[in-house]
């Protein structure tokens, strides 16, 4: 089967092809792990990842400004319904909108809004760095959750967050002055506001159930 | 809660790594790939690649480190030495870093950070800060100097500029975190400037990372604990096997400072 990561000029590709190539060999399988901006591949892919390090309107601008690719996005993963995973920013493009530089229109995959972190505590750092407790809600039978364990640790960097219209569509949330989105799922799509690529052990799991999950 | 994280720093000359005593006196500590892999199974929070040479000479040499241990290595890898347009940042995000630390192009140009922020997303963003402490009246270097000032090129070149309002500056710019060393304290092992990094990191909005001077476990409790740092970074003590990771963690956790003891990847 074809995983195709989506390039869209920004995002820690490499980083997060590593992960899933590591993934893909450990379960002995031969799956293609393709970084693409080319919009044929994504439309006949059978998984669709789309990574995140970049601000929310830079990404949203740079899938835009390739030719079909947003159409190809709504065939796999809308028309054909194939699993996707939106990481970081990738997971906060699934949203109605965004608001970090300027409020700009999302996928509207998942209802909701992606805001500023605003601990009440001053205290606290923004951004959110470094690895934090994953407590898992909603969905406990979720496919893609199997085996990772309440308080096991996910790498967080980001100033924004996630936040679901839909209660039943929060699928994990972490402690940082309050509680605060770490995934969020629907049918066939799932996003997390950590970063599984580098959350060792934890982040190879969640993408090995990933790959393994037939929605 | 969020765990303070501890980031072994692998400072790279040439592909090799090395560890300069008060940045000079550079002596050959191994290759950079295998040290990423130990690091990464013993359970390391991050790891960081500082290209020493990447100013002068063999700036390619960096991207093929940094491709290979993203093969190997899945925790957060940060890439400083050299970084200068956004275009570097993006080679060096597409051959496996997660970010990029920038120095002396931030002194020159604050505005790059501004610029890298906003195409890259702050979380991808780390200005290092490497400070002196000058005497407040003459401004002369001066190990019992109250006043702190950023120097460039691996602390040889004065910019007299004063380091808490430039770090405040490089936050408000759109840094995402600042590593901050004291150069007086580097290589000596005798532990942080304390009250540099308190001062840097209760002025600032975003992470600091500790750098500078860790000889003993003490040290790195004490870069949270007292220094407020978010992350302490450390380089000898754990190339040389003084401290392997696992127990610095143990030492860091059981005096106050909560860390993350997670299953390391056997």
């Amino acid at each position: 089967m074809t995983i195709a990561l989506i390039d869209y000029g920004s995002g820690n590709l490499r980083s997060a092809a590593k992960a899933f190539e590591r993934v893909v060999q450990d379960l002995g399988r031969s799956d293609d792990v393709a970084v693409t901006n080319d919009p044929d591949v994504v439309a006949r892919a059978d998984r669709v990842v789309l990574p995140g390090v970049g601000a929310y309107a830079d990404c949203r601008a740079g899938i835009s400004a390739i030719d079909g690719m947003m159409e190809a996005l709504d065939e796999a993963v809308i028309a054909r319904a194939q699993p996707f995973l939106g990481i970081c920013v990738g997971m906060q493009l699934m949203a109605t909108t965004g608001f970090e530089f300027g409020e700009t229109p999302g996928f509207g995959w998942i209802p909701g809004a992606v805001q500023p972190l605003a601990p009440a505590d001053k205290t606290l750092k923004i951004p959110h760095m470094g690895w934090n407790e994953l407590f898992w809600v909603g969905y406990q039978e979720h496919p893609v959750l199997k085996d990772l364990a309440n308080g096991q640790h996910g790498y967080f960097v980001h100033s924004y967050q996630f936040m679901p219209e839909v209660s039943e569509h929060l699928l994990a949330v972490t402690d940082y002055g309050g509680p605060v989105t770490a995934a969020v799922g629907r049918d066939n799509l799932v996003g997390t506001q950590f970063h599984p690529e580098k959350s060792q052990a934890v982040g190879l799991k969640l993408i090995e159930n990933f790959l393994k999950w037939t929605p | 809660m969020l765990k303070a994280r501890v980031i072994p720093c692998l400072d790279v000359n040439e592909g090799r790594v090395v560890k300069g005593v008060n940045f000079v006196d550079l002596v050959d500590a191994g290759d950079p790939v295998e040290q990423a892999q130990l690091y990464d199974a013993a359970g390391a929070d991050e790891l960081c690649f500082l290209d020493i040479t990447a100013s002068h000479e063999n700036r390619d040499t960096i991207f093929d480190v940094v491709a290979r241990t993203a093969e190997h290595c899945f925790m957060p890898l940060t890439v400083g030495g050299g970084v200068r347009t956004t275009d570097d940042i993006r080679k060096l995000l597409l051959a496996g870093a997660d970010k990029v630390s920038i120095n002396t192009a931030a002194v020159h140009n604050p505005d790059f950070v501004r610029e890298a922020s906003e195409k890259f997303g702050a979380q991808c963003i780390v200005v290092a800060v490497d400070a002196k402490r000058v005497d407040a009246e003459t401004r002369e270097p001066s190990p019992d100097g109250t006043r702190f000032e950023i120097f460039t090129h691996g602390g040889r070149k004065a910019t007299g500029i004063e380091c808490i309002s430039w770090a405040e500056k490089m936050a408000d710019f759109g840094a995402g975190e600042i590593l901050l060393t004291s150069m007086d304290r580097d290589g000596t092992k005798n532990g942080f400037d304390l009250a540099l990094t308190r001062a840097v990191a209760d002025a600032v909005p975003v992470p600091v990372i500790a750098s500078g001077g860790v000889g003993n476990l003490d040290h790195l409790v004490d870069g949270i604990t007292e220094g407020h740092a978010s992350a302490v970074l450390a380089a000898s003590i754990f190339h040389f096997g003084t401290y392997s990771i696992q127990e610095a963690k143990a030492h860091m956790l059981a005096h106050g400072a909560p860390v993350r003891m997670d299953e390391a990847i056997a």
